[in-house]
């Protein structure tokens, strides 16, 4: 499904150049459920934004669903976004004068869905969230854990093959936190592939795989063992 | 483009600005406002001088005798000119390019006019026939003077609308008998003319009569003429050459500017010609800076939305929209925005031109400008005109923050708090 070769990134500020990735390789199949974990300013976000074509990589080879991307007009990234991708994010980045419905059906609107059906379908998705009462309510009167549960209906809609999540927890209470994976989990039992970013290792835990990152690099992928948890370490060899 | 979820997309952040949207909208409104009733007021102004003047023929000249300012030939300064019928004659013959001429004089007087009861006091002007050429009359019953009255000095009379009221409140005017001086004239037309002011009251009778019957003398009061196909340059060699035949026959210097007093309606028609097209440019420079200052008000203002809506836009393009629609959705709104306020100051300036013409609001606060105004109207091309005009620069204010907003990279956008 992904595939990443020799992924570099830099960011210009003024005269400063950043190197934040420094060569990512990595292979995600069909189906996966990842975590991505490291210190703040590993880079994290900015593999996963280069995965979710949020922003384009300087050097290197993303595959993504057979595609070769290069640069691509953003007519096209949208497009792919659209259909092939959904995407959560820690602050929730629902649209403030929206309620939740019309927030969820939003992906639909950008695929030319009829305005009935839309909202038909994003009533459905709301109910699987548990969240059918709150379908008229705007989102400054949901809590975080409704928010991000809005959110994820919104990413699962257009039933993509992927979703992103940046920290998707990390404004959640535990409690809350667990719901949103066992959601996230859910996603996944359903056939898409889901990256989360997190540096909250339970939540880590819950994936199949977890890759480290320090300073732009793969320090480590952790193979979870499905059936009773037990760790094993892999160590990528140079 | 016009599908019910962009707009009600822009409804939904229009609402959620009131104040903003009412500002800039204000402005767009003002604009157009100002420049329909500007445009309204020039053409108001123009129909009124033109309906003012329009009572001379815009190819005639007048021409009243005057008073010498200057000795000559041994007759001091002071010398009254006095018109008489060989001046009339010499005209007549003489004048290149001339259409109809015709003299007026006068009657003297208290000129007290009855039928039966009823009686009033009217301007009674003694012409020739074709004085009904050189004025612009509407003939509303029976005829002018003709030819036939004039060399047989027939004792009829022609009357203006508003004498026949008096005169003939109830009863047709046409054959009646009618009291001038004592003396009976039979009507055999009524007419109505345009005027300067509306007190006019005129009666016309044959000049023939009046010399034979009340002054004994072929005296003039003025002589008036139209000129057929005359530019203003002829016209004023006309006049030079008017004024050179008056001085050889009535012996006054031909430089004497009061001597003879010489209206040229063809010069001044040229001249208010003029005068109006600077009015009308003068409008139109400043409904388009005020239209122009209201763009630049809509151009800030998106500018404004767009950097508010950048994480709004970000999230759009996160989840799939094409940078076409986000310029799609700014741009409306510029459109939007712009069109109905233009709408609404385009009606506000119609309606207020209405009003003004509906309850004669010039005759109410200032009685005597209120012949010079006339029927402020709008045509509809101008009107549709600056409609587009408006939506067009609306859509160009909106444009550039429209592309601005659609050239953000999504990552970005959303990074902005
Ligand atoms: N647009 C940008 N311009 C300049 N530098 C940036 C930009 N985005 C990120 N960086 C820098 O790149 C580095 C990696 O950032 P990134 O957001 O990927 O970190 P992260 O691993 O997600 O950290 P966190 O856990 O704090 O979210 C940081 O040092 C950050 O300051
Ligand atoms: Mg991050």
């Amino acid at each position: 499904m992904i595939r990443l070769q020799n992924i570099h990134k830099s960011y210009i500020t003024g005269t400063n150049k950043l190197h934040v990735l420094k060569g990512i390789d990595l292979h995600i199949k069909e189906g996966e459920l990842v975590s991505i974990m490291g210190s703040s300013g590993s880079g994290k976000s900015t593999l996963l934004n280069i995965l979710g074509l949020l922003d384009n990589h300087d050097e290197g080879a993303y595959t993504l669903n057979q595609e070769e991307i290069k640069a691509m007009s953003e007519t096209k990234a949208a497009k792919l976004r659209n259909n092939l991708l959904g995407f959560v994010f820690q602050s929730f980045n629902l649209i403030s004068f929206k309620n939740a419905m019309e927030n969820v059906a939003l992906p639909l609107y950008y695929q030319k869905v009829a305005r009935k059906k839309r909202n038909k379908t994003a009533l459905e998705y709301l109910d699987k969230m548990g969240l059918k009462d709150w379908a008229e309510h705007m989102p400054n009167e949901l809590s975080g854990g409704q928010k991000q549960r809005v959110a994820i209906a919104r990413s699962i809609i257009t039933q993509p093959k992927i979703i992103l999540a940046d920290e998707p927890t990390g404004a959640l209470d535990s409690a809350t936190s667990v719901e949103v994976m066992n959601l996230l989990k859910e996603i996944n039992q359903s056939g898409i592939t889901v990256i989360i970013v997190t540096h909250e290792n339970d939540i880590a835990h819950m994936t199949d795989r977890i890759i480290n990152l320090k300073d732009g690099r793969i320090e480590s992928i952790i193979e979870n063992n499905k059936i009773n948890s037990k760790e094993t370490i892999k160590i990528p060899q140079e | 483009m016009f599908d019910r979820d962009k707009w009600q997309e822009i409804f939904s952040t229009i609402s959620k600005n009131k104040t903003r949207t009412v500002l800039t909208g204000f402005s767009v409104a003002t604009g157009i406002f100002m420049l329909i009733f500007l445009l309204g007021a020039g053409r108001g102004l123009r129909n009124g001088m033109t309906s003012v003047f329009a009572q001379d023929a815009t190819n005639s000249m007048q021409i009243y005798g005057g008073r010498t300012t200057k000795a000559y030939k041994g007759t001091p300064e002071g010398k009254r000119i006095q018109m008489v019928n060989e001046d009339y004659l010499g005209f007549k013959k003489s004048i290149e390019k001339l259409d109809v001429i015709s003299a007026m004089s006068y009657i003297p007087g208290a000129e007290i006019i009855s039928y039966k009861n009823n009686y009033g006091n009217f301007n009674v002007s003694p012409v020739h026939e074709t004085y009904k050429e050189i004025k612009n009359f509407e003939i509303l019953e029976g005829r002018f003077l003709n030819e036939k009255d004039i060399k047989e000095n027939r004792k009829v009379v022609a009357i203006q609308d508003v004498v026949k009221e008096v005169l003939f409140p109830k009863e047709t005017a046409i054959n009646k008998l009618i009291n001038i001086n004592n003396i009976k004239f039979k009507v055999v037309g009524v007419f109505n003319q345009p005027s300067f002011d509306d007190n006019s009251r005129e009666i016309y009778i044959p000049i023939t009569v009046a010399q034979n019957i009340f002054n004994n003398n072929d005296h003039l009061q003025r002589i008036s003429f139209t000129l057929n196909d005359i530019s203003v340059d002829e016209s004023k060699k006309v006049e030079q050459f008017i004024t050179y035949q008056m001085a050889k026959r009535h012996e006054f210097s031909p430089e004497d500017k009061n001597a003879l007093w010489i209206q040229n309606n063809i010069e001044n028609s040229q001249q208010f010609a003029g005068l109006f097209s600077a009015i009308e440019m003068f409008v139109w420079i400043i409904g388009i800076f005020t239209i122009a200052l209201g763009v630049i008000g809509v151009f800030n203002i998106m500018m404004i939305v767009v950097k508010e809506r950048t994480k709004e836009i970000g999230i759009r393009k996160a989840i799939g929209a094409s940078p076409s629609s986000v310029v799609g959705l700014i741009l409306m709104e510029a459109i939007f925005i712009t069109a109905a306020s233009g709408y609404v100051g385009l009606i506000a300036g119609v309606g207020l031109l209405e009003v003004i013409t509906k309850f004669d609001l010039i005759n109410k606060i200032y009685p005597p400008a209120a012949i010079y105004f006339l029927n402020p109207q709008v045509d509809l091309g101008i009107a549709i005109g600056a409609t587009i005009v408006l939506v067009v620069t609306g859509a160009l204010a909106g444009f550039f923050p429209a592309r601005k907003a659609a050239s953000i990279r999504p990552i970005e956008a959303l990074r902005d708090e």
